[in-house]
């Protein structure tokens, strides 16, 4: 079930695709290591800079696709803005800017021939503050769907119970669906925003700390859910919580002061790090 | 009962003696029954909020005591006369009614435009610092120069389309009108309720445009964030969260500018609004009318008018005493026709207001 993306780029960028494509095969069959995925997005040599000050610096990564990469570090180290160039939000931030390359599948995300609407349908974003639509649930998720131009109510029906499903909330709104979405606890709203990102069929998800505002039994049901949806979709997380890191990801970054300090299989980062910077990080003993 | 004190000692673990009770007692107990300074203070302000409500009583009071007689069904749905008991506001009911809607017809979409260029498009430039402090400036010109502004620039359009105006000059003949679909409009548009409803609309654009820009400045960053994210294009956003989303700030501006809409006079007077009036807009004065001339709904922007301030402006300058109760009737009609809109548009933003909150 490849998905086809097409609709970011002209005919002289298909050609592109082929190199950075093949997502179906889940494991190396060469090496038959699970952790050789296909790359779903590459960033090569990337400086970032608000302005005059710089706030990342030569950021290389290679995120594979179809599982969890978790970015740690302490605040103010650059994860959400690194997440934010990965669909471009930080184009509505005045002077911000960057140089190097962001590859999606092996296509430039800046290119000129890419359509940053279609960009963001298919990189999903849940914000640390849940950010609910004041209108009723259904609305909600259905907003993305609306917007490409899906009018037909049982279509829309069918997108919102099937995101509301996988979001792992529909046992809980399915007699609510026109309620106001204000009216949810925090964990459901925060469940709720993962639903309407799925609803415009992305095959990328961004979290920039999904669950810190959350209690402790919200913030299992969203590492849960994290984990069920790998098996369909890119997952990249920012979180403070170091545990939560270990538990949900299979690669983590550790970033610090804007630079990628390491990145590499989550159980190694956490038990051999190989950095001094990082095993002082990840054993509390700064940060 | 033990003594604490003593069980302490006994034991030898108490650090911290409890204070006697009797100190405790008297630090609690209070000096005087009143404090007088508080009281004074809560009853002055107790005293000026009940003045002003008293003063309001009093003039609604008075007024109605002189329209009694005058303020029946007859007043209510007939035209002006020369006669005080024959005389009626239904041509200002009416070109009141018109009014309204035009101004809002006309200033909603430009206020709302304005304030969402200047909140959501416009970067932090000089000139947009300027365009804003500037339109906080205007909501406090006197309405008389807006009457003036209008009468320029809608009644006489410049004097553009006079015998010797530039348009004659360049057309080689004067226009005077221009025939759409069957509507007469007149150029320039001269003593018409479209004229004075623009006039009017300009002096409530500040008041629309500073509320809908306070209520968009109001919407968390968050909801356009989560909106972009999804893929909407900037417009998306803008029209179907931030909007929406603004509209019990666009409602309160409406609020606030209905009251004026409906009760200058002098702009009016100054753009030509009629004071003696024996006929409605478009010559629909009535249900019949309507039947048998609906195109006379399009072209009353077109046509002369009269409104209810003037009428009663008009009303309070007669010589006839009785008049003075004419008058004073039309005062309440205006009131009950102002709470009436103000009610619509107060439950209209309450509707909207308990759909969002954040
Ligand atoms: N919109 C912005 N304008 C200017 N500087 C910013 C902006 N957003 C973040 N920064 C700065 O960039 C750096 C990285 O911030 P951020 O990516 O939010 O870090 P993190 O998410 O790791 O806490 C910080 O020093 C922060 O002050
Ligand atoms: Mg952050």
């Amino acid at each position: 079930m490849a998905h086809s993306f097409t609709n970011l780029m002209n005919d002289r960028a298909a050609a592109d695709r082929a190199r950075g494509g093949g997502a179906d095969s889940l494991s190396d069959p060469v090496t038959g290591d699970a952790t050789a995925r296909p790359i779903k997005i590459e960033t090569r040599k990337m400086d970032f800079f608000y302005g005059t000050t710089q706030a990342l610096f030569d950021i290389n990564v290679q995120i594979p696709a179809k599982s969890v990469t978790a970015l740690i570090g302490p605040s103010g180290c650059g994860k959400s803005t690194f997440l934010r160039t990965l669909n471009r939000m930080n184009d509505i931030v005045e002077g911000a800017r960057h140089t190097g390359e962001i590859l999606l599948e092996g296509i430039n995300i800046d290119g000129p021939e890419i359509d940053v609407v279609a960009l963001r349908k298919r990189i999903g974003m849940v914000f640390q503050k849940s950010t609910p639509f004041p209108k009723s649930i259904f609305e909600n998720v259905a907003f993305g769907p609306r917007l490409t131009g899906i009018r037909d109510r049982r279509e829309l029906d069918e997108i919102v119970t099937n995101c509301l499903k996988r979001a792992a909330l529909w046992d809980e709104v399915k007699h609510r669906m026109s309620d106001s979405a204000m009216a949810l606890s925090g964990g459901q709203q925060q469940r709720l925003c993962i639903a309407r990102a799925l609803a415009t069929n992305p095959d990328v998800l961004l979290m920039d700390e999904p669950a810190s505002a959350l209690d402790p039994a919200s913030t299992a049901r969203i590492e849960d859910l994290i984990f069920e949806l790998k098996a369909n979709y890119t997952i990249i997380i920012v979180t403070h919580n170091m545990q939560q890191a270990a538990r949900v990801s299979d690669t983590t970054a550790f970033f610090y002061q804007g630079h990628l300090v390491e990145m590499g299989d989550t159980q190694q980062l956490f038990t051999k790090p190989q950095e001094k910077h990082t095993e002082d990080y990840i054993t509390g003993r700064f940060g | 009962m033990s003594f604490p004190t003593q069980s302490c000692v006994a034991s030898g673990r108490c650090i911290i003696e409890p204070a006697p009770s009797s100190d405790l007692r008297q630090s609690l107990t209070r000096k005087s029954t009143v404090r007088p300074i508080e009281f004074l203070f809560a009853k002055l302000c107790q005293l000026a909020a009940w003045s002003s409500l008293a003063i309001l009583c009093l003039l609604v009071s008075v007024v109605a005591w002189k329209a009694v007689g005058y303020l029946d069904w007859q007043f209510l749905t007939s035209f002006d006369s020369q006669r005080p008991e024959r005389s009626g506001i239904w041509a200002g009911l009416i070109g009141s009614s018109w009014m309204i809607f035009l101004t809002f017809l006309a200033a909603i979409p430009i206020g709302v435009g304005a304030a969402v260029y200047l909140e959501e498009y416009a970067r932090d430039r000089w000139i947009v610092r300027f365009i804003r402090i500037n339109i906080s400036n205007l909501a406090g010109v006197p309405s008389i120069v807006y009457g003036i502004l209008g009468l320029t620039v809608f009644v006489r359009m410049f004097d553009m389309f006079a015998r010797e105006g530039i348009v004659a000059r360049l057309q080689g003949e004067q226009i005077s009108a221009l025939v759409l679909a069957g509507i007469e409009i007149p150029l320039p548009f001269g003593k018409t309720l479209v004229a004075g409803a623009l006039t009017m609309s300009l002096l409530i654009l500040p008041v629309i445009i500073v509320a809908t820009q306070e209520a968009l400045r109001a919407i968390p960053p968050s909801l356009r964030h989560a909106s972009l994210a999804l893929g909407a294009t900037r417009w998306q956003t803008i029209r179907y969260q931030v909007i929406p989303a603004a509209v019990p700030g666009i409602m309160t501006s409406i609020i606030l500018s209905i009251s004026r809409a409906i009760g200058e006079t002098a702009p009016l007077i100054v753009v030509g609004a009629v004071g003696f009036a024996r006929f409605a807009p478009g010559g629909i004065g009535s249900a019949q009318d309507l039947v048998k001339n609906p195109a006379g709904l399009l072209q009353a922007p077109f046509d002369k008018y009269t409104v209810m301030p003037v009428q009663i402006f008009n009303w309070v300058g007669q010589a006839q005493g009785e008049f003075q109760s004419v008058a004073a009737a039309g005062i309440l009609v205006l009131l009950g026709l102002l709470l009436l809109l103000n009610g619509i548009a107060i439950t209209i933003r309450n509707r909207y207001q308990k759909k969002l909150s954040w």
